[in-house]
């Protein structure tokens, strides 16, 4: 592959596109395909061979629109967008491309949820059809490997991460400049990429959407990174619960390897690289970089101390780069307009965007991207839409387990690493969900704490035993039947956790404790101390168990 | 590289000390007689950092360091044992007494326990965290020998022991978190591991009293490791 067949291949696409007068695209990822969105398709396209339009008239399945709640959606070329849709409404959809719009269906775009957001990891979902390469070719795909292989040196590479000041997106926020540096100054015989797609906090599906939308992109920033540091293998590790963001990658890694963007001599050059896919087994703790390459290697799923760190000793005890999907999916568009255009977006410390997938008690949930530094104010009343029911807000959680719960009075506060960690929580992987006046606080800690309790794998001793003794005094707080003693126990094990665990789990699991004991203490109390649980969740028949 | 950057000096609890730059902030400690806990490192064995007793602190970061897997670093200032680390290991050794049935006065490696020594060497006198009672199940069916989960702690020195130095890999762990066990084979029962050569090695060095001898009564189980380090001494000779 050759910059000029690659631009032949973008041509001719765009030309085949342009034969179309008409466009209708489907979204056929997870979330609108669980609303039916493949028989609205099916549909649309036996409405089309019907007609015998099919030579203007292009259905294409594209991947997520944002809007996940308001689904299946569809969007037109001319520039209509349709929610709830139903395969009964093919022809009126049709219909509409050359009449008036059909309004009983129409999704408006000009609100805040689509206006103020910025798409660059998302450029190309809802756009291109994730199953097809030449749509992504078209869309200025793998012209950023293109220009890397043939115009850069690895270290000009790094050098256009590092002056992004892109950081890593899976939670943590490391440089993800000064990662690539240090494997690729890391001596070793061989070395690894890996793709940490084992996405498990509740609530967040920013790389499932990623991998099922544009599957391309990562696996050009996976090549792209590969060429900086000097690695001639990949893994992607997706959990098993995504088995159509596996398909898509299987089709993605396959198509690519067919055009020889993937394998030996890439773009006759004398860069190999190749990718394969490792599937989760459902352990949340295997999003840990330890855990996740001894996953990979075989092993039973569990951290192991640090340092040695994964740049140093990794997969198979060689030099590793370990990036989230999202860090990856920021790589192209980055090597494409250069670092320091993406570091004009965001704040001075956090730069970029970030993909968040807002659930909860807001009106607008779904994917969204946004600029670093927005205010949690603008995410939940701007993008969101405001509580639904005209019910009060009451607090926003990040971070999923090891994150926190902001209450009003950060509702100001801009979105960016250091921000969110200064209020005690955490950016994390972009998981926020939104809580009104009907969520009990303590309610919601014991929820993660469960959830870090099922997920502790078990091998050290504060987070295997600790966790369970949160849990238990939670669970006593929520029966209502917990004394004073009980809440300094608690906070006594949130203190130990955080500083012997040896992992980021058992760390950061009292997480959501801590913060809503410091912004909801008199909940707490109110449970403990007056047998009362204000939200009214707690104490009712669901939380007793049978005896 | 030059000999003398091998050599690493530093300051443990104020005493200056040196050792070879591949050696453990744990075993310069043992060289010269100062006592970390440690439930799950064991010499001869490799080392994993999961019982989290041997946690010290180290000046210029704010995070405690497992002092069995920390190498040492030339003028690292290691503390190890502050009234903060004593609290911390406290609570951890109070956690694993918690978690199974820890019954001294019935077990046979009573007064030859090593989580018994280190609750009373930390003058653990009561457990300030509520106890589980688990039903933790007991596996006779080895002719030799005996599987008590009440006792397990979960330190993998077994799984350790039989893939590292028998090579034969008959235990290892199953589940997670608080349901995690150890298991032989692919939890079948001890006595129908096909892999299990009887060596008795897992016996001798766990440190409680979750695997021992059959035949041995309360307070008769004596562990005998003498072989660990001989048998580790014979293998590097031959490298």
């Amino acid at each position: 592959m050759t910059p000029e067949e690659l631009e032949q291949i973008a041509e001719s696409e765009r030309e085949a596109q342009k034969r179309f007068t008409h466009r209708v695209h489907v979204c056929v990822a997870a979330g609108c395909l669980s609303c039916q969105s493949q028989p609205l398709k099916d549909a649309l396209d036996k409405e089309v061979a019907q007609r015998g339009i099919g030579e203007r008239c292009q259905v294409k399945g594209v991947g997520c629109m944002g809007l996940c709640a308001e689904g299946p959606l569809v969007s037109t070329s001319r520039g209509t967008m349709y929610k709830r849709a139903t395969p009964a409404d093919a022809g009126e959809i049709l219909d509409s491309l050359e009449g008036q719009e059909v309004s009983r269906l129409v999704c408006p775009t000009d609100v805040p949820f689509f206006a103020r957001q910025k798409k660059i990891v998302l450029e190309n979902s809802g756009v291109i059809d994730p199953e097809k390469i030449e749509d992504y070719i078209a869309a200025d795909g793998y012209r950023a490997l293109i220009r890397v292989l043939t115009e850069m040196t690895p270290l000009e590479v790094i050098d256009q991460i590092t002056k992004s000041g892109l950081r890593g997106r899976g939670g943590a926020g490391y440089p993800t400049g000064l990662k690539w540096s240090t494997v690729s100054k890391s001596v070793g015989t061989k070395k690894y990429v890996i793709c940490n797609a084992d996405e498990g906090d509740p609530g967040a599906f920013m790389d499932r959407s990623v991998l099922e939308s544009d599957p391309h992109r990562v696996i050009e920033g996976m090549l792209i990174a590969a060429y900086a540091v000097g690695a001639s293998e990949g893994y992607i590790y997706v959990r098993a619960e995504y088995p159509l963001a596996i398909k898509r990658l299987k089709t993605a890694i396959r198509q690519a390897e067919r055009l020889g963007l993937l394998g030996s001599d890439i773009c006759s050059t004398r860069f190999n690289f190749r990718i394969d896919l490792r599937l989760g087994a459902g352990a949340f703790v295997c999003g840990e970089e330890t855990a996740l390459i001894a996953s990979v290697e075989g092993k039973r799923g569990t951290p192991r101390p640090r340092p040695p760190y994964p740049a140093m000793e990794g997969l198979f005890g060689e030099p590793t780069l370990i990036n989230n999907v999202e860090t990856f999916a920021n790589v192209p568009p980055i090597i494409r307009n250069g670092g320091e255009w993406y570091a004009r977006i965001g704040t001075e410390k956090s730069r970029g965007t970030k993909v968040f997938a807002l659930a909860g008690r807001v009106q607008n949930t779904g994917l969204v991207e946004v600029p670093m530094g927005i205010t949690l104010r603008e995410m939940v009343y701007d993008i969101g839409g405001g509580i639904p029911d005209g019910k009060e807000f009451k607090a926003v959680q990040t971070g999923g387990p090891s994150g926190g719960c902001l209450p009003s009075e950060f509702l100001d506060m801009p979105v960016d690493y250091e921000s969110l960690a200064r209020a005690g929580s955490i950016m994390g992987s972009g998981g926020m969900i939104v809580m009104d006046e009907s969520s009990c606080m303590v309610d919601v800690a014991k929820y993660f704490m469960d959830f870090c309790m099922t997920e502790s794998c078990g091998k050290c001793v504060p987070c295997r035993v600790g966790t369970y003794q949160m849990h238990r005094l939670l669970d006593t707080i929520t029966k209502l039947s917990a004394t004073p003693k009980d809440l300094a126990l608690l906070e006594e094990l949130c203190d130990l956790l955080k500083n012997t665990s040896l992992c980021g789990l058992g760390q950061s699991a009292p997480n959501p404790v801590v913060s809503t004991l410091r912004s909801f203490a008199e909940e707490y109390k109110a449970h403990v101390e007056d047998g009362k649980c204000p939200a009214g969740v707690c104490g009712s028949a669901k939380n007793e168990e049978p005896a | 590289m030059s000999r003398a950057a091998n050599i690493k000096t530093l300051k443990i609890d104020g005493r200056d000390v040196s050792a070879r730059q591949e050696e453990t902030i744990l075993d310069v400690a043992r060289q010269n007689g100062i006592f970390i806990p440690r439930l799950c490192e064991l010499s001869g064995l490799s080392t994993v950092g999961a019982c989290r007793l041997c946690l010290v602190e180290v000046k210029g970061t704010n995070r405690l360091l497992p002092a069995c897997v920390t190498r040492v670093e030339e003028s690292m200032e290691v503390t190890t044992n502050s009234e903060r680390l004593q609290r911390y290991r406290k609570s951890i050794l109070e956690l694993l007494l918690t978690e199974r049935n820890h019954i001294c006065s019935v077990c046979v490696s009573n007064g030859h326990c090593e989580l018994q020594t280190l609750a009373q060497k930390l003058d653990i006198t009561h457990v300030h965290f509520p106890y589980r009672y688990p039903k933790a199940a007991v596996d006779a069916s080895h002719d030799r020998f005996v599987v008590d989960h009440n006792r397990c702690i979960l330190c993998t020195r077994c799984v350790r022991v039989c893939d590292e130095i028998e090579g034969a890999h008959t235990w290892d762990v199953m589940g997670r978190g608080i349901d995690a066990l150890v298991i032989t084979d692919l939890n079948q029962p001890w006595g129908a591991s096909e892999t299990c050569t009887g060596c008795g090695k897992c016996v001798h060095v766990c440190p409680t009293g979750a695997l021992s001898e059959k035949g041995r009564s309360v307070a008769e189980m004596l562990k005998r490791r003498q072989f660990l380090p001989y048998l580790t001494l014979m293998r590097e000779d031959r490298e």
